[in-house]
């Protein structure tokens, strides 16, 4: 595939991969920004001014944005994460030079007072909403438990009482520090002509404001190693987080981390499966890596009802240390690999996916990776890495969130880090 | 350019086949793809299932993965890994569907096996225990996710029974399941007469008929029974539950797949809430900050279909949210504005054209257009339906099924006063 960059004047970086063959067209604006660049005093600022920007500009109300988008029948969103703000659309081919004409646009947004406490309200529901589902909440508790005083640990929605509390003014110092064209990079991927939307891209974005936007606090972290129960009477079932620390977004080792997961707890096939699930002791259980900028984290989990938690608890670990002392076998590890291969190519078909993937690495890697170079990149894994990443990463300093109806669960003694490995300080 | 693009699509390769044993065989052959996905739909749903027992044709979905053929349960389960073959098995009400996805040159692989799971499970009798209470577990869970479970309440008390039932049965019915019943239920249900095998990808017609005719082709045709329909109850309804949030469910009549306003109706759905700048979403939302979350969608059966709506909010703003919710359903029949069918009308064929690079999402919806229409519509004829929408047909339509009542749920630490 076709893959292009430039860079505008401001710093504002555009990316494209041109896929002829593609039914659509894809475009977005990732800002590196995120609750892990929040103030305490401006908890869920990021998420918050996420929704703001769909209120609209200088040129457009928040009804006309939406009209707009409408207009071109884009499949238009935005998310935010602990590192990354992203916005963007797909549309047919066709519309792809108004779509990204608007998500320029609402990237200067006018932040309207009147807007800035609608919205406000419906930030407050979205987190009413997430509270009211123990099986969203325990991974926010769990978070902050193990990063504890890294800034990861902050809450991407913020609370009602931080949401409440905060000043259109903070949000407005919060986007000039965060919203500088050295801090944006424009993605595009499928059906669309690169001279076009490069022109117009620099045009849209060139005189946008630039600065440094720093990140503090890169490093990374082994966590607090803590047990906390919640108690939630109104639960019916328990939920049971349990995190260790894992390589970042940039360690070569990230490949062996996603196949170490998936051989832990992938949904289908994997151990905590066979363990957990396969016999119904769980509803579900699984493990999935999460890479972040300077650091990672495993984060194995399981659902099942209350009676069953103790003896799932000192399964998971048994499960985990068994895997650490003995290691995983060739056939696994192939296994693993088909199903990753087969996964990343069926993703990569849709255009939306492959903006998010391209748009990804870059914000991580500055560098753009292939499918099949992300292919060959896992293929070439090995027992040998799968060794290293063991050695590397203490997986057994877990931190452990137990959320549901039970107000008591004793914490299995965690085993040593088996001899043949060799624990690392963080 | 997009001319072009047209042209390329409305050219693709379909092709159907039906054997004697009334097996069809469905493909669309996706030359831009790596992918292959394959659906594989047995008239064995949850309709069907024995009134002491519900859940469980659920459990058999489980329990057919469970080993088949020559392969215990772990070596299927390898043997599917292996070609990394991601796939479910679950039970709706009319069919229980067996769905994978893999890369195109593993297909005949998966096909051998998904062969072997319809024909012949192994259904481990030692295995029922743990798959019933996986069961039990799945419908436990319900009670901590607020909105799923007044969803699940809606449907129940709208469509005519057993057709709003919910898959997962009930914990009394789960327990009686006997391995017995479960074979049974698998002998007389799963045959080829109204089973639609489907598959879309970078996949050739002549080999994937001729391998589904050599596995399938033995298969015994039985008589399809008729599902007895009770219509559902209607009404208000409250269930009491500590939360933070309201959530609220709203249903009314629409008209099924293959009915002549079938395309007004999809078009009356979307200026309720198709993009975001749909009424419900700008009226609950936008203006009035009542809710995160607000939505109506188009639901149907062979026989009924019916518009459900949802909205989740603070107990202090539910009863506003649902006067209006309600209010802009009922203001549809005061008109409906050009700018607003334009834009639903490029939206459902943007999505539509876009829906083409998901081999799995064409698997899907060439077997349920072969469902209830018989055919599978070329994507001309969508396009001329979509285009044929009108403010008047809308109107006209909306005018004609404008309910009497609709059909509330709601969930919450306080019941709301339904009034108009």
């Amino acid at each position: 595939m076709p893959f292009y960059q430039q860079q505008c004047l401001n710093g504002l970086t555009i990316i494209g991969e041109v896929i002829p063959e593609a039914r659509s067209a894809a475009v977005g604006f990732f800002v590196r920004t995120g609750s892990r660049d929040e103030t305490s005093a401006e908890s869920g600022v990021s998420h918050f001014l996420e929704h703001m920007l769909f209120k609209g500009s200088k040129k457009r109300d928040a009804a006309t944005v939406n009209k707009d988008f409408d207009k071109i029948g884009a499949n238009y969103n935005a998310f935010t994460s602990e590192e990354n703000t992203v916005y963007y659309a797909s549309t047919l081919p066709e519309y792809h030079q108004d779509a990204t004409e608007l998500l320029a646009d609402i990237m200067r947004p006018s932040l309207r007072s009147a807007d800035f406490e609608m919205e406000k309200k419906v930030i407050i529901e979205e987190i009413g909403m997430y509270e009211d589902n123990p099986g969203w909440m325990v991974f926010d508790h769990a978070k902050k438990l193990f990063f504890a005083d890294h800034p990861l640990g902050n809450s991407v929605l913020g609370t009602t009482q931080s949401v409440t509390d905060l000043k259109r003014d903070q949000m407005v110092d919060y986007f000039q520090r965060r919203y500088l064209a050295s801090n944006i990079t424009l993605v595009a991927t499928g059906n669309f002509d690169w001279g076009k939307f490069s022109a117009k891209a620099e045009k849209l974005c060139g005189s946008w404001k630039t600065g440094l936007a720093r990140r503090d606090n890169i490093r990374q972290t082994s966590g607090s190693g803590d047990f906390k129960i919640i108690e939630k009477e109104t639960a019916t079932q328990q939920n049971v987080v349990m995190i260790s620390p894992g390589p970042p977004a940039a360690s070569p080792l990230r490949y062996a981390a996603n196949l170490f997961a998936m051989i832990l707890g992938d949904s289908s096939g994997s151990r905590l499966y066979w363990a957990l699930v396969d016999n119904g002791l769980a509803e579900s259980a699984d493990c999935t890596f999460h890479e972040y900028d300077g650091a990672g984290a495993f984060y194995t989990s399981f659902s099942s009802d209350p009676k069953k938690t103790a003896k799932n608890l000192d399964i998971t670990i048994k499960q985990l240390y068994t895997l650490i002392a003995k290691g995983i076998t060739e056939e696994e590890l192939d296994q693993a690999k088909s199903k990753v291969l087969s996964r990343l190519v069926r993703s990569g078909e849709k255009t939306m996916n492959r903006l998010l993937e391209i748009g990804m690495t870059w914000v991580y890697l500055r560098r753009y990776k292939s499918i099949d170079e992300d292919l060959q990149a896992f293929e070439k894994v090995n027992l040998r890495q799968i060794q290293q990443l063991i050695e590397r990463y203490p997986l057994l300093r877990i931190t452990t969130t137990a959320m549901g109806p039970l107000g008591k669960l004793k914490m299995p003694e965690i085993p040593k880090q088996p001899k043949n490995t060799i624990p690392q300080p963080s | 350019m997009n001319q072009h693009l047209t042209r390329q699509t409305l050219e693709k390769q379909v092709h159907h086949h039906t054997f004697e044993n009334g097996l069809t065989l469905l493909m669309e052959q996706m030359p831009h793809v790596r992918s292959a996905a394959v659906n594989l739909m047995v008239p064995a749903g949850c309709g069907l299932d024995p009134a002491t027992m519900p859940g469980l044709s659920s459990v058999l979905s489980d329990m057919v993965l469970r080993g088949a053929g020559k392969n215990k349960s772990k070596e299927l389960s390898l043997a599917m890994d292996g070609i990394g073959l991601d796939r479910s098995c679950s039970a709706g009400t009319t069919h229980i569907r067996l769905w994978g996805g893999t890369l195109a040159r593993n297909l005949p692989k998966a096909i051998d096996l998904f062969a072997d799971i319809i024909l012949k499970p192994l259904l481990p009798k030692e295995e029922l225990d743990s798959v019933k209470m996986l069961a039990i577990q799945d419908i436990q869970s319900i009670e901590d996710e607020p909105k799923q479970k007044v969803m699940l309440a809606l449907r129940k008390n709208h469509f005519p029974s057993p057709l709003g039932n919910d898959r997962r049965g009930t914990i009394n019915g789960i327990n009686a399941i006997t391995h017995d019943a479960l074979s049974k239920f698998w002998k007389k249900h799963f045959r080829p007469n109204g089973s639609i095998i489907s598959v879309a990808g970078n996949v050739e017609w002549e080999p994937l008929k001729d391998q589904v005719e050599k596995l399938f082709g033995k298969w015994k045709s039985t008589e399809l029974p008729a599902i007895k329909l009770t219509p559902g109850i209607g009404g208000v309804t409250h269930i009491t539950k500590e939360t933070q949030q309201l959530q609220i469910g709203i249903a009314y009549p629409s008209v099924p797949v293959g009915h002549k306003e079938y395309y007004a109706a999809i078009g009356a759905v979307n200026i309720l809430s198709g993009g975001m700048s749909s009424r419900l979403f700008t009226e609950v939302r936008e203006k009035r900050g009542l809710c995160y979350s607000v939505w109506a969608t188009y639901q149907n059966f062979k026989e009924v279909a019916a518009i459900i709506c949802y909205a989740g909010t603070t107990t202090e703003k539910a009863q506003e949210t649902l006067d209006v919710t309600i209010k802009q359903i009922r203001n549809m029949t005061k008109g409906v504005k050009e700018d607003e069918v334009k834009r639903l009308k490029i939206g459902l064929k943007s999505s539509m054209l876009i829906q083409e690079e998901s081999s799995s999402a064409r698997a899907g919806s060439i077997a349920v257009d072969w469902y209830y229409l018989g055919k599978i519509r070329p994507l001309e004829e969508v396009q001329k339906s979509i285009d044929s929408i009108t403010t008047k047909s809308i109107l006209e339509h909306i005018k004609r099924t404008n309910p009497k009542e609709f059909t509330v749920v709601t969930l919450g630490s306080k019941a709301l006063k339904y009034k108009e």
